[in-house]
């Protein structure tokens, strides 16, 4: 009898008479169309700001010499072939900057969405909980002390384990009852803040002047100087935290009816937990090792992703992914040619615009529950 | 508080059918405050059980401990024979459906978007294939279908609370437990859902439900359980247990007990 796929189909004897009911608002189909506009759209506007990227800067190039640049390196000997002074300057410059802008957006975003997901928190975001802060503490600490103990690597790694420490603490700080109150959620976030800025400002005391330098590049953000080396060992990195992180996608929906509430249907609500924050810590380690801590964009990003598709994290999650991804591209486009001649640290961009946007949030958020919780 | 002595009714008369759910000697302890203490308690396929008592007697906690939501400190609750903890969550999730007396939603899906929520025990199964009639049935038995595409946080209080109700039920569980599911609704919806689940109950489920009103409860339930300060006071059928006498030293509020002229069923009134 407890056999439950067949006790699940009963006779529909409606004790209700459905005397009020319309035919049912289909809304699935419309939702899902709406999210396949969203996706062309964003892939669209990514593809065009790769394309006028590419061909900003000191050195113009048009956009048949990129695509054609790019078409010859995959093989295809089609389109006007980019001169060898351009060709140079696309390969060895822009397009390591740009697919790093790429990579660093998506993995922002999506770290952003995850941890809203767990939190059940709109706010939580990887540089307001103070994440992105502890992450660039460890790379910090990795540059002065030149710890080299695994290659390349040991930047990112040291960003991973500070990165993932700190998401642990604030998981268990800012947590009571199952619930994430907003007001412990920034308060701790303003905590680690302080002690990892003060931490860096030790180490940019302690440092030598080249470390010094790089430190102060971070606590910026900045794209200038990327490379393909850089590219090699975060591309791996972020890749396996969005793939993770879609495959949680539908579970993380059901985090939003509560613990209790997603332990009822079965979902491990504790192992979850901790997978999500690995993933986090990954991702945003990866996003800081090289660039810097670059706020805002897993708050802004999947907020207006939300606003659009709703909050089904498996749309939400692709659409947070490409939105990222676009906005950084954007921003660098903006940080390199605002100014002529200057290269605006893209981090401080963001802050500018994501300062407002957060403190719009938070006093939404407080009207909408009628208090701090 | 030593009222009334435990009263336990003789079992069926009717072939002995096997429990669904046991629990024996169930003690529950937080922070040093005794919340259950040695609480049997057995309910079988084909009964609607209410657990009855005042506020703070235990009736959320044992739910929780039934459930498998709060660790008891002492004795066990088994399923079928098995163990709760012997039980994959989500092989419990397709057996037992919980409604919570907290049915928000943290973020802003629309009623369609929860009742589904309620399959995902389901994915990946031969039973999916369901998913969409059983979804669609739930939101009709709980009268939601017109709020179909609403966000749950813009609902009012019981509009949220029979979407939550149809989540559960969109389950497709053969093992309902349901904390106070009448508290945020009007007359029409707390008589539509205790029918509702006394309906399941007649076709086989096991329904326990949680609820203040004595008189619903004795109207629709097989089984009462009264508890109080975390212990079992009484266990049977509502005329069994529902006497004016025990109910009158339990909660402290004197109390008539008449038979409902056409049903039989115990009518509890506050003495006035």
């Amino acid at each position: 009898m407890s056999s439950g796929a067949t006790v699940s189909a009963r006779p529909s004897t409606a004790p209700v008479e459905p005397v009020d009911t319309k035919p049912a608002a289909r809304r699935g189909a419309p939702n899902g169309r709406r999210a396949a506009i969203l996706f062309a759209a964003l892939s669209v506007a990514l593809v065009v700001v790769f394309l006028v990227s590419a061909g900003s800067g000191q050195l113009s190039i048009a956009p048949s010499e990129v695509i054609g640049s790019v078409l010859r390196a995959m093989g295809f000997d089609v389109g006007p072939a980019a001169s060898p002074t351009h060709d140079v300057a696309l390969w060895t410059i822009r397009f390591p900057r740009i697919v790093l802008a790429l990579l660093i957006g998506a993995a922002l975003a999506a770290s952003g969405t995850l941890m809203q997901a767990v939190f059940s928190n709109p706010l939580a975001e990887p540089s307001v909980v103070g994440v992105s802060a502890g992450a660039a503490l460890g790379a910090a600490t990795a540059i002065v002390f030149g710890w080299t103990f695994l290659g390349e690597w040991s930047v990112a790694a040291a960003a991973f384990v500070a990165g993932l420490a700190t998401t642990l603490f604030v998981y268990f700080a800012s947590r009571t009852r199952g619930k994430t109150e907003v007001v412990t959620l920034v308060l701790t976030g303003i905590a680690i803040n302080a002690f990892a800025g003060s931490a860096l400002a030790l180490l940019t005391f302690l440092g030598d002047s080249a470390s010094r330098e790089q430190i102060i590049f971070w606590q910026l953000g900045s794209l200038n100087g990327a490379r393909w080396e850089q590219i090699a060992i975060i591309a791996p990195l972020v890749l396996i935290g969005l793939i993770i992180a879609f495959g949680l996608a539908r579970t993380l929906d059901l985090f939003s009816l509560g613990e209790r509430g997603a332990r009822h249907l079965g979902v491990n609500v504790e192992f979850v937990r901790i997978l999500v924050i690995v993933v986090v810590a990954v991702l945003v380690s990866a996003a800081v090792a090289f660039a810097g801590i670059i706020a805002f964009v897993g708050l802004v990003i999947p907020h207006l992703m939300r606003m659009v598709l709703g909050p089904a994290h498996r749309p939400l999650l692709i659409a947070s992914v490409l939105g990222g991804a676009l906005l950084m591209a954007g921003a660098d486009l903006v940080a390199r040619t605002a100014v002529p001649m200057a290269d605006l640290p893209i981090g401080m961009l963001t802050s500018l615009v994501g300062g407002p946007f957060f403190f719009w949030l938070l006093r939404r958020t407080r009207r909408r529950s009628g208090g701090w919780a | 508080m030593s009222a009334t002595a435990t009263f336990t009714a003789p079992a069926d008369a009717t072939a002995p059918v096997a429990a669904r759910l046991n629990a024996t000697g169930l003690g529950v302890t937080v922070d040093g405050a005794r919340l259950l203490d040695g609480v049997d308690f057995t309910a079988r396929p084909g009964e609607l059980h209410a657990l009855l008592g005042p506020n703070g007697a235990g009736k959320s906690t044992l739910l929780g401990a039934l459930a498998g939501d709060v660790r008891p400190s002492a004795g066990g609750v088994s399923l079928d024979g098995r163990p709760l903890g012997d039980w994959k969550l989500r092989e419990l999730a397709r057996e037992r459906a919980v409604l919570l007396q907290q049915h928000d939603v943290y973020f802003p899906f629309t009623v369609r978007q929860v009742v589904e929520m309620g399959r995902s025990p389901w994915q990946g199964t031969a039973a999916e294939d369901d998913d969409e009639r059983l979804v669609a049935e739930a939101m009709a038995l709980c009268d939601i279908e017109a709020l179909a595409g609403r966000t749950v946080p813009s609902l009012s209080g019981g509009e949220r609370a029979r979407a939550a109700l149809a989540r559960v039920l969109a389950q497709g569980a053969s093992l309902l437990m349901l904390d106070e599911p009448t508290a945020a609704l009007d007359l029409k919806h707390q008589e539509d859902v205790l029918r509702l689940v006394r309906e399941r109950a007649t076709s086989g489920d096991t329904v326990i439900v949680v609820v203040h009103d004595l008189s619903l409860a004795a109207a629709y339930a097989d089984r009462v359980t009264l508890l109080q300060h975390g212990r079992v006071v009484a266990t049977g059928t509502p005329r069994e247990v529902l006497t004016a006498e025990r109910i009158g030293e339990v909660y402290g509020q004197a109390v008539e007990v008449f038979e409902h002229p056409r049903t039989g069923a115990p009518l509890i009134v506050p003495l006035r």
